[in-house]
Protein backbone atom coordinates (compact mmCIF):
# COMPACT_ATOMS: atom_id res chain seq x y z
CA UNK A 1 0.00 0.00 0.00
CA UNK A 2 1.36 3.37 -0.98
CA UNK A 3 0.37 6.37 1.11
CA UNK A 4 0.78 9.97 0.03
CA UNK A 5 0.00 12.99 2.14
CA UNK A 6 -0.51 16.53 0.96
CA UNK A 7 0.46 18.84 3.77
CA UNK A 8 -0.71 21.86 1.77
CA UNK A 9 -4.29 20.58 1.76
CA UNK A 10 -4.15 19.37 5.34
CA UNK A 11 -6.19 21.40 7.82
CA UNK A 12 -5.02 19.66 10.94
CA UNK A 13 -8.43 18.23 11.81
CA UNK A 14 -6.72 15.14 13.18
CA UNK A 15 -9.10 12.52 11.83
CA UNK A 16 -6.09 10.60 10.56
CA UNK A 17 -4.32 10.54 13.93
CA UNK A 18 -7.58 9.54 15.57
CA UNK A 19 -8.34 6.76 13.10
CA UNK A 20 -4.89 5.26 12.48
CA UNK A 21 -2.61 6.55 15.24
CA UNK A 22 0.15 4.05 14.41
CA UNK A 23 0.51 5.57 10.97
CA UNK A 24 -0.43 9.24 11.28
CA UNK A 25 0.37 11.98 13.74
CA UNK A 26 0.10 15.77 13.69
CA UNK A 27 2.92 18.25 14.04
CA UNK A 28 2.76 20.70 16.90
CA UNK A 29 3.03 23.79 14.71
CA UNK A 30 -0.09 23.78 12.54
CA UNK A 31 -1.38 20.35 13.53
CA UNK A 32 -0.59 19.14 10.04
CA UNK A 33 -0.38 15.48 9.19
CA UNK A 34 2.85 13.51 9.67
CA UNK A 35 3.38 10.09 8.14
CA UNK A 36 4.92 7.88 10.82
CA UNK A 37 5.12 4.68 8.83
CA UNK A 38 5.69 4.74 5.08
CA UNK A 39 5.43 0.98 4.74
CA UNK A 40 2.76 -0.19 7.14
CA UNK A 41 1.89 -3.87 7.42
CA UNK A 42 -1.20 -5.06 5.50
CA UNK A 43 -3.07 -5.46 8.76
CA UNK A 44 -3.23 -1.66 9.01
CA UNK A 45 -4.64 -1.10 5.56
CA UNK A 46 -8.31 -0.91 6.58
CA UNK A 47 -7.53 1.64 9.27
CA UNK A 48 -5.49 3.65 6.77
CA UNK A 49 -8.26 3.62 4.20
CA UNK A 50 -10.66 4.74 6.90
CA UNK A 51 -8.32 7.57 7.80
CA UNK A 52 -8.16 8.68 4.16
CA UNK A 53 -11.95 8.52 3.98
CA UNK A 54 -12.36 10.47 7.19
CA UNK A 55 -9.89 13.22 6.30
CA UNK A 56 -12.08 16.26 5.67
CA UNK A 57 -9.66 17.95 3.30
CA UNK A 58 -8.72 15.07 1.04
CA UNK A 59 -5.08 15.27 2.08
CA UNK A 60 -4.42 11.53 2.17
CA UNK A 61 -4.18 9.34 -0.92
CA UNK A 62 -3.68 5.60 -0.74
CA UNK A 63 -2.91 3.27 -3.61
CA UNK A 64 -3.26 -0.45 -3.29
CA UNK A 65 -4.29 -3.39 -5.42
CA UNK A 66 -8.00 -4.03 -5.42
CA UNK A 67 -8.70 -7.29 -3.70
CA UNK A 68 -10.71 -8.74 -6.58
CA UNK A 69 -8.78 -7.81 -9.68
CA UNK A 70 -5.34 -7.01 -8.35
CA UNK A 71 -5.50 -3.74 -10.33
CA UNK A 72 -4.03 -0.82 -8.41
CA UNK A 73 -6.64 1.65 -7.29
CA UNK A 74 -5.95 5.15 -6.14
CA UNK A 75 -8.20 6.32 -3.37
CA UNK A 76 -8.09 9.94 -2.50
CA UNK A 77 -9.70 11.52 0.49
CA UNK A 78 -13.34 12.29 0.03
CA UNK A 79 -13.56 10.51 -3.30
CA UNK A 80 -13.38 7.23 -1.46
CA UNK A 81 -16.75 5.59 -1.20
CA UNK A 82 -17.88 4.28 2.15
CA UNK A 83 -18.24 0.80 0.64
CA UNK A 84 -14.50 0.72 -0.04
CA UNK A 85 -13.68 1.68 3.48
CA UNK A 86 -16.02 -0.01 5.87
CA UNK A 87 -16.66 -3.70 6.00
CA UNK A 88 -20.23 -3.17 7.10
CA UNK A 89 -21.70 -1.79 3.87
CA UNK B 1 -19.31 7.52 -18.75
CA UNK B 2 -20.14 11.06 -19.79
CA UNK B 3 -23.66 12.28 -19.53
CA UNK B 4 -25.40 15.60 -19.37
CA UNK B 5 -26.64 16.69 -15.96
CA UNK B 6 -30.39 16.92 -15.95
CA UNK B 7 -31.74 20.43 -15.99
CA UNK B 8 -35.37 21.07 -15.46
CA UNK B 9 -37.27 24.05 -16.70
CA UNK B 10 -37.72 26.71 -14.03
CA UNK B 11 -41.46 25.96 -13.95
CA UNK B 12 -40.82 22.28 -13.41
CA UNK B 13 -38.25 22.99 -10.73
CA UNK B 14 -40.59 25.36 -8.92
CA UNK B 15 -43.30 22.76 -9.04
CA UNK B 16 -41.09 20.05 -7.57
CA UNK B 17 -39.73 22.25 -4.80
CA UNK B 18 -40.43 21.38 -1.18
CA UNK B 19 -40.03 23.48 1.96
CA UNK B 20 -37.62 22.39 4.66
CA UNK B 21 -39.33 20.03 7.10
CA UNK B 22 -38.60 21.17 10.65
CA UNK B 23 -41.28 19.54 12.78
CA UNK B 24 -39.86 16.66 14.78
CA UNK B 25 -42.18 13.71 15.26
CA UNK B 26 -44.56 13.93 18.19
CA UNK B 27 -43.31 11.98 21.18
CA UNK B 28 -39.71 11.36 20.09
CA UNK B 29 -37.25 14.09 21.05
CA UNK B 30 -34.36 12.39 19.22
CA UNK B 31 -35.68 11.73 15.72
CA UNK B 32 -35.41 14.16 12.80
CA UNK B 33 -38.58 15.27 11.01
CA UNK B 34 -40.11 12.21 9.32
CA UNK B 35 -40.46 13.93 5.94
CA UNK B 36 -36.68 14.11 5.66
CA UNK B 37 -36.51 10.32 5.40
CA UNK B 38 -39.14 10.31 2.65
CA UNK B 39 -37.24 12.94 0.71
CA UNK B 40 -33.95 11.13 1.14
CA UNK B 41 -35.48 7.98 -0.24
CA UNK B 42 -37.11 9.67 -3.19
CA UNK B 43 -34.31 12.03 -4.16
CA UNK B 44 -31.29 12.74 -1.94
CA UNK B 45 -30.82 16.06 -3.71
CA UNK B 46 -34.06 17.91 -4.26
CA UNK B 47 -35.29 21.43 -5.07
CA UNK B 48 -36.00 23.52 -2.01
CA UNK B 49 -38.17 26.60 -1.77
CA UNK B 50 -36.61 29.08 0.69
CA UNK B 51 -38.84 31.36 2.78
CA UNK B 52 -37.57 34.44 0.88
CA UNK B 53 -38.74 32.87 -2.40
CA UNK B 54 -35.31 31.65 -3.50
CA UNK B 55 -35.34 28.35 -5.38
CA UNK B 56 -32.38 26.30 -4.20
CA UNK B 57 -31.62 22.78 -3.08
CA UNK B 58 -31.84 20.38 -0.17
CA UNK B 59 -29.40 17.48 0.27
CA UNK B 60 -30.45 14.61 2.53
CA UNK B 61 -28.33 11.59 1.49
CA UNK B 62 -25.10 10.80 3.32
CA UNK B 63 -22.84 10.67 0.27
CA UNK B 64 -24.50 13.77 -1.24
CA UNK B 65 -24.15 15.84 1.92
CA UNK B 66 -20.56 14.67 2.33
CA UNK B 67 -19.67 15.54 -1.26
CA UNK B 68 -21.15 19.03 -1.01
CA UNK B 69 -19.51 19.77 2.35
CA UNK B 70 -16.13 18.73 0.95
CA UNK B 71 -16.44 20.79 -2.23
CA UNK B 72 -14.90 24.27 -2.03
CA UNK B 73 -16.97 25.37 -5.03
CA UNK B 74 -19.67 25.79 -2.41
CA UNK B 75 -19.16 28.85 -0.25
CA UNK B 76 -19.76 29.19 3.47
CA UNK B 77 -19.97 32.98 3.39
CA UNK B 78 -23.11 33.99 5.23
CA UNK B 79 -23.85 36.95 2.98
CA UNK B 80 -24.15 34.68 -0.06
CA UNK B 81 -26.73 32.43 1.56
CA UNK B 82 -30.45 32.16 1.65
CA UNK B 83 -31.66 30.59 4.87
CA UNK B 84 -34.14 27.72 4.79
CA UNK B 85 -35.68 28.46 8.20
CA UNK B 86 -39.10 30.12 8.46
CA UNK B 87 -39.01 33.64 9.82
CA UNK B 88 -35.78 34.53 8.01
CA UNK B 89 -37.38 35.94 4.88
CA UNK B 90 -36.58 39.58 5.63
CA UNK B 91 -33.23 38.93 7.23
CA UNK B 92 -30.24 40.79 5.80
CA UNK B 93 -27.47 38.34 6.55
CA UNK B 94 -24.24 40.20 7.34
CA UNK B 95 -20.82 38.73 6.54
CA UNK B 96 -18.91 36.86 9.25
CA UNK B 97 -17.47 39.07 11.97
CA UNK B 98 -13.72 39.08 12.58
CA UNK B 99 -12.57 35.69 13.81
CA UNK B 100 -15.74 33.80 12.90
CA UNK B 101 -14.24 31.04 10.77
CA UNK B 102 -17.55 29.36 10.06
CA UNK B 103 -18.64 32.08 7.67
CA UNK B 104 -15.41 32.37 5.69
CA UNK B 105 -13.98 30.76 2.56
CA UNK B 106 -10.39 30.15 1.52
CA UNK B 107 -7.97 31.88 1.81
CA UNK B 108 -9.16 33.89 4.89
CA UNK B 109 -10.47 30.73 6.48
CA UNK B 110 -7.24 28.83 5.80
CA UNK B 111 -5.14 31.51 7.42
CA UNK B 112 -7.06 31.38 10.71
CA UNK B 113 -7.53 27.65 10.63
CA UNK B 114 -3.79 27.04 10.21
CA UNK B 115 -3.01 29.31 13.14
CA UNK B 116 -5.50 27.48 15.33
CA UNK B 117 -5.25 23.85 14.23
CA UNK B 118 -1.94 23.17 15.96
CA UNK B 119 -3.55 24.09 19.29
CA UNK B 120 -6.34 21.52 18.84
CA UNK B 121 -4.52 18.37 17.78
CA UNK B 122 -5.59 14.93 18.95
CA UNK B 123 -2.47 14.80 21.12
CA UNK B 124 -2.96 18.19 22.77
CA UNK B 125 -6.59 17.53 23.48
CA UNK B 126 -5.87 14.11 24.96
CA UNK B 127 -3.34 15.79 27.22
CA UNK B 128 -6.28 17.69 28.69
CA UNK B 129 -7.99 14.47 29.76
CA UNK B 130 -6.75 14.70 33.36
CA UNK B 131 -8.18 18.23 33.66
CA UNK B 132 -11.51 17.13 32.23
CA UNK B 133 -11.58 14.25 34.70
CA UNK B 134 -10.88 16.56 37.59
CA UNK B 135 -13.51 19.11 36.59
CA UNK B 136 -16.01 16.32 35.96
CA UNK B 137 -15.38 14.78 39.38
CA UNK B 138 -15.73 18.15 41.12
CA UNK B 139 -19.09 18.76 39.48
CA UNK B 140 -20.36 15.27 40.25
CA UNK B 141 -19.37 15.84 43.90
CA UNK B 142 -21.25 19.12 43.93
CA UNK B 143 -24.26 17.46 42.33
CA UNK B 144 -24.27 14.80 45.01
CA UNK B 145 -24.22 17.44 47.77
CA UNK B 146 -26.94 19.45 46.09
CA UNK B 147 -29.19 16.49 45.12
CA UNK B 148 -30.96 14.19 44.84
CA UNK B 149 -32.81 16.31 42.29
CA UNK B 150 -30.90 18.73 40.09
CA UNK B 151 -31.06 20.32 36.67
CA UNK B 152 -28.30 18.40 34.93
CA UNK B 153 -27.73 21.18 32.39
CA UNK B 154 -26.96 23.77 35.03
CA UNK B 155 -25.12 21.43 37.39
CA UNK B 156 -23.03 19.49 34.90
CA UNK B 157 -23.61 19.67 31.13
CA UNK B 158 -22.99 23.42 30.86
CA UNK B 159 -20.24 24.12 33.41
CA UNK B 160 -17.88 21.29 32.39
CA UNK B 161 -17.33 22.49 28.79
CA UNK B 162 -17.42 26.13 29.95
CA UNK B 163 -14.57 25.48 32.36
CA UNK B 164 -12.61 23.67 29.67
CA UNK B 165 -12.90 26.79 27.52
CA UNK B 166 -11.56 28.76 30.51
CA UNK B 167 -8.61 26.36 30.55
CA UNK B 168 -7.97 26.77 26.84
CA UNK B 169 -8.22 30.54 26.93
CA UNK B 170 -6.35 30.76 30.20
CA UNK B 171 -9.07 32.61 32.11
CA UNK B 172 -7.57 33.02 35.60
CA UNK B 173 -9.35 31.41 38.59
CA UNK B 174 -10.55 34.70 40.03
CA UNK B 175 -12.30 35.70 36.84
CA UNK B 176 -13.97 32.40 36.07
CA UNK B 177 -17.21 33.01 37.94
CA UNK B 178 -17.63 36.28 36.05
CA UNK B 179 -16.88 34.54 32.75
CA UNK B 180 -19.29 31.67 33.43
CA UNK B 181 -22.09 34.03 34.32
CA UNK B 182 -21.67 36.01 31.11
CA UNK B 183 -21.42 32.84 29.04
CA UNK B 184 -24.57 31.40 30.65
CA UNK B 185 -26.52 34.62 30.00
CA UNK B 186 -25.95 34.29 26.25
CA UNK B 187 -27.63 30.93 25.91
CA UNK B 188 -30.08 31.00 28.83
CA UNK B 189 -33.64 30.39 27.63
CA UNK B 190 -34.95 33.16 29.89
CA UNK B 191 -32.59 35.84 28.54
CA UNK B 192 -34.22 38.43 26.33
CA UNK B 193 -32.55 39.40 23.06
CA UNK B 194 -31.34 42.64 24.68
CA UNK B 195 -29.82 40.75 27.56
CA UNK B 196 -28.10 38.41 25.14
CA UNK B 197 -26.66 41.30 23.15
CA UNK B 198 -25.49 42.98 26.35
CA UNK B 199 -23.87 39.75 27.54
CA UNK B 200 -22.10 39.39 24.19
CA UNK B 201 -20.78 42.95 24.34
CA UNK B 202 -19.64 42.35 27.92
CA UNK B 203 -17.77 39.26 26.81
CA UNK B 204 -16.04 41.28 24.09
CA UNK B 205 -14.68 43.62 26.77
CA UNK B 206 -13.77 40.65 28.93
CA UNK B 207 -11.73 39.11 26.10
CA UNK B 208 -9.97 42.37 25.22
CA UNK B 209 -8.90 42.67 28.87
CA UNK B 210 -7.78 39.10 28.96
CA UNK B 211 -5.74 39.50 25.77
CA UNK B 212 -3.84 42.50 27.10
CA UNK B 213 -3.12 40.46 30.26
CA UNK B 214 -1.82 37.59 28.17
CA UNK B 215 0.38 39.88 26.11
CA UNK B 216 1.91 41.24 29.30
CA UNK B 217 2.06 37.96 31.26
CA UNK B 218 1.76 34.97 28.96
CA UNK B 219 0.67 31.68 30.56
CA UNK B 220 0.42 28.15 29.22
CA UNK B 221 -2.76 28.31 27.14
CA UNK B 222 -4.04 28.71 23.59
CA UNK B 223 -4.73 32.42 23.89
CA UNK B 224 -1.23 33.24 25.22
CA UNK B 225 0.24 31.12 22.41
CA UNK B 226 -1.76 33.03 19.85
CA UNK B 227 -0.58 36.41 21.11
CA UNK B 228 2.84 35.57 19.66
CA UNK B 229 1.30 35.08 16.18
CA UNK B 230 0.56 37.84 13.69
CA UNK B 231 -3.03 38.18 14.91
CA UNK B 232 -4.23 41.59 16.04
CA UNK B 233 -6.08 42.14 19.32
CA UNK B 234 -9.31 42.52 17.43
CA UNK B 235 -8.76 39.22 15.65
CA UNK B 236 -7.83 37.52 18.90
CA UNK B 237 -10.96 38.77 20.63
CA UNK B 238 -13.02 37.58 17.66
CA UNK B 239 -11.38 34.17 17.79
CA UNK B 240 -11.93 33.88 21.54
CA UNK B 241 -15.62 34.61 20.97
CA UNK B 242 -15.73 32.10 18.13
CA UNK B 243 -14.14 29.41 20.31
CA UNK B 244 -16.65 30.07 23.06
CA UNK B 245 -19.61 30.06 20.68
CA UNK B 246 -18.39 26.91 18.94
CA UNK B 247 -17.35 24.99 22.02
CA UNK B 248 -19.91 25.71 24.66
CA UNK B 249 -23.51 25.14 23.59
CA UNK B 250 -22.46 22.30 21.32
CA UNK B 251 -20.73 20.15 23.91
CA UNK B 252 -23.13 21.19 26.66
CA UNK B 253 -26.06 20.01 24.58
CA UNK B 254 -24.35 16.80 23.57
CA UNK B 255 -23.89 16.01 27.26
CA UNK B 256 -27.42 17.13 28.18
CA UNK B 257 -29.26 15.52 25.26
CA UNK B 258 -26.89 12.54 25.30
CA UNK B 259 -27.80 11.88 28.93
CA UNK B 260 -31.50 12.21 28.06
CA UNK B 261 -31.05 9.71 25.22
CA UNK B 262 -29.23 7.22 27.43
CA UNK B 263 -31.86 7.56 30.16
CA UNK B 264 -34.52 6.87 27.55
CA UNK B 265 -32.64 3.77 26.37
CA UNK B 266 -31.81 2.12 29.71
CA UNK B 267 -30.26 -0.96 28.06
CA UNK B 268 -27.73 1.33 26.33
CA UNK B 269 -26.94 3.14 29.59
CA UNK B 270 -26.49 -0.24 31.28
CA UNK B 271 -24.09 -1.39 28.56
CA UNK B 272 -21.99 1.74 28.97
CA UNK B 273 -21.97 1.38 32.74
CA UNK B 274 -20.94 -2.26 32.50
CA UNK B 275 -18.12 -1.53 30.08
CA UNK B 276 -16.67 2.00 30.20
CA UNK B 277 -14.37 0.80 27.38
CA UNK B 278 -17.38 1.43 25.12
CA UNK B 279 -17.12 5.16 25.77
CA UNK B 280 -15.38 6.05 22.49
CA UNK B 281 -17.93 4.20 20.43
CA UNK B 282 -20.83 5.46 22.49
CA UNK B 283 -19.73 9.05 21.93
CA UNK B 284 -19.55 8.58 18.14
CA UNK B 285 -22.94 6.90 18.12
CA UNK B 286 -24.55 9.65 20.21
CA UNK B 287 -23.03 12.25 17.89
CA UNK B 288 -24.54 10.44 14.91
CA UNK B 289 -27.90 9.64 16.44
CA UNK B 290 -28.53 13.07 17.95
CA UNK B 291 -26.85 15.35 15.38
CA UNK B 292 -27.39 18.49 17.43
CA UNK B 293 -26.32 20.75 14.56
CA UNK B 294 -28.97 19.40 12.22
CA UNK B 295 -28.66 21.73 9.25
CA UNK B 296 -25.97 23.57 7.29
CA UNK B 297 -26.14 25.90 4.30
CA UNK B 298 -23.77 26.53 1.38
CA UNK B 299 -23.97 28.72 -1.72
CA UNK B 300 -22.66 27.66 -5.15
CA UNK B 301 -19.79 29.84 -6.39
CA UNK B 302 -20.09 28.32 -9.88
CA UNK B 303 -22.26 25.78 -11.68
CA UNK B 304 -21.62 22.41 -10.07
CA UNK B 305 -22.93 18.99 -11.03
CA UNK B 306 -23.96 16.87 -8.06
CA UNK B 307 -25.69 13.49 -8.33
CA UNK B 308 -26.37 14.16 -12.00
CA UNK B 309 -28.15 17.44 -11.33
CA UNK B 310 -26.91 20.91 -12.06
CA UNK B 311 -26.67 23.34 -9.17
CA UNK B 312 -26.30 26.80 -10.63
CA UNK B 313 -24.05 29.60 -9.48
CA UNK B 314 -25.67 31.58 -6.67
CA UNK B 315 -28.07 28.86 -5.60
CA UNK B 316 -28.19 27.94 -1.92
CA UNK B 317 -27.87 24.34 -0.87
CA UNK B 318 -29.16 23.24 2.51
CA UNK B 319 -27.33 20.18 3.80
CA UNK B 320 -29.39 18.16 6.22
CA UNK B 321 -26.77 16.60 8.42
CA UNK B 322 -29.40 14.95 10.57
CA UNK B 323 -30.89 13.24 7.51
CA UNK B 324 -27.43 12.17 6.31
CA UNK B 325 -26.60 10.64 9.66
CA UNK B 326 -29.79 8.55 9.50
CA UNK B 327 -29.21 7.36 5.93
CA UNK B 328 -29.85 3.59 5.75
CA UNK B 329 -27.49 3.44 2.75
CA UNK B 330 -24.70 4.31 5.14
CA UNK B 331 -25.76 3.03 8.55
CA UNK B 332 -27.66 -0.19 9.18
CA UNK B 333 -30.88 0.34 11.09
CA UNK B 334 -30.08 4.06 11.36
CA UNK B 335 -32.94 5.07 13.64
CA UNK B 336 -31.78 2.79 16.43
CA UNK B 337 -29.40 4.08 19.08
CA UNK B 338 -26.80 1.35 19.41
CA UNK B 339 -23.58 2.16 21.21
CA UNK B 340 -22.09 -1.11 20.01
CA UNK B 341 -22.07 0.02 16.41
CA UNK B 342 -19.13 1.73 14.74
CA UNK B 343 -20.61 5.09 13.87
CA UNK B 344 -17.40 6.62 12.53
CA UNK B 345 -18.00 8.40 9.27
CA UNK B 346 -20.97 10.31 10.68
CA UNK B 347 -21.13 13.95 9.70
CA UNK B 348 -22.02 15.46 13.06
CA UNK B 349 -18.84 17.55 13.02
CA UNK B 350 -19.35 18.38 9.36
CA UNK B 351 -16.94 17.52 6.58
CA UNK B 352 -14.55 19.45 4.37
CA UNK B 353 -12.54 22.48 5.39
CA UNK B 354 -15.07 23.61 7.97
CA UNK B 355 -15.11 20.35 9.86
CA UNK B 356 -15.24 21.21 13.55
CA UNK B 357 -11.93 22.57 14.84
CA UNK B 358 -12.73 21.59 18.41
CA UNK B 359 -13.95 18.07 17.71
CA UNK B 360 -11.07 16.37 19.49
CA UNK B 361 -11.75 18.42 22.62
CA UNK B 362 -15.46 17.68 22.39
CA UNK B 363 -14.67 13.96 22.13
CA UNK B 364 -12.45 14.05 25.20
CA UNK B 365 -15.10 15.93 27.20
CA UNK B 366 -17.91 13.56 26.29
CA UNK B 367 -15.79 10.47 26.67
CA UNK B 368 -14.97 11.46 30.22
CA UNK B 369 -18.21 13.11 31.33
CA UNK B 370 -20.84 10.58 30.22
CA UNK B 371 -19.39 7.36 31.68
CA UNK B 372 -18.41 9.20 34.88
CA UNK B 373 -21.95 10.48 35.33
CA UNK B 374 -23.55 7.07 34.81
CA UNK B 375 -21.05 5.28 37.02
CA UNK B 376 -21.34 7.79 39.84
CA UNK B 377 -25.14 7.70 39.83
CA UNK B 378 -26.19 4.14 38.91
CA UNK B 379 -29.82 4.97 39.65
CA UNK B 380 -29.85 8.20 37.64
CA UNK B 381 -33.28 8.86 36.10
CA UNK B 382 -35.49 11.69 34.89
CA UNK B 383 -37.24 13.62 37.65
CA UNK B 384 -40.11 14.61 35.32
CA UNK B 385 -42.02 12.73 32.62
CA UNK B 386 -39.96 12.77 29.39
CA UNK B 387 -42.53 14.93 27.57
CA UNK B 388 -41.95 17.70 30.12
CA UNK B 389 -38.25 18.10 29.30
CA UNK B 390 -38.00 21.47 27.53
CA UNK B 391 -36.41 20.94 24.10
CA UNK B 392 -34.39 23.49 22.16
CA UNK B 393 -36.58 23.15 19.07
CA UNK B 394 -36.14 26.83 18.27
CA UNK B 395 -32.35 26.91 18.34
CA UNK B 396 -29.60 26.33 15.78
CA UNK B 397 -28.12 23.86 18.18
CA UNK B 398 -30.60 21.27 19.30
CA UNK B 399 -30.70 19.90 22.83
CA UNK B 400 -32.47 20.41 26.14
CA UNK B 401 -32.94 23.69 28.00
CA UNK B 402 -33.12 21.81 31.29
CA UNK B 403 -32.87 18.18 32.30
CA UNK B 404 -34.27 17.53 35.79
CA UNK B 405 -32.72 14.31 37.07
CA UNK B 406 -32.78 12.43 40.32
CA UNK B 407 -31.20 9.32 41.86
CA UNK B 408 -31.32 7.03 44.90
CA UNK B 409 -34.27 4.97 46.17
CA UNK B 410 -37.53 5.36 44.23
S1 LIG C 1 -7.31 14.15 8.74
FE1 LIG C 1 -6.62 15.22 6.92
S2 LIG C 1 -6.78 17.36 7.43
FE2 LIG C 1 -6.88 16.23 9.32
S3 LIG C 1 -4.80 16.21 10.09
FE3 LIG C 1 -5.12 14.34 8.96
S4 LIG C 1 -4.47 14.84 6.90
FE4 LIG C 1 -4.72 16.76 7.93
Amino acid sequence: MEIRIDRERCLGAGMCALTAPEVFDQDTEGGRVLLLDTDPPPARSLAIRRAAYACPSGAITVTEPRPASGEPAELRGHHIRASETFDCQ
Amino acid sequence: MQHEPSTNSPEQAAQEAVVLPIQRPEGCPFDPPAELAELRERQPLTRLRYPDGHLGWLATGHSTVRAIAADTRFSSRYELMHYPFPGTEDLEIPPATVGDLTGMDQPEHTRYRRLLAGKFTVRRMRALTARVEQITAEHLDAMERQGPTVDLVRAFAHPVPALMICELLGVPEVRRADFMERAAAISAPESTLDEQIAALAGLGDFFRDLISDKRAHPTDDVLSDLTTSELTDEELAGIAGFLLAAGLDTTANMIGLGTFALLSHPEQAAALRADPGLADQAVEELLRYLTITPTGVRAALEDVEVDGQLIRIGESVTISIQAANRDPARFDDPDTLDIHRKATGHLAFGHGIHQCLGQQLARVEMRVALPALFTRFPTLRLAVPPEEVPLRTDMNIYGVHRLPVTWGEE
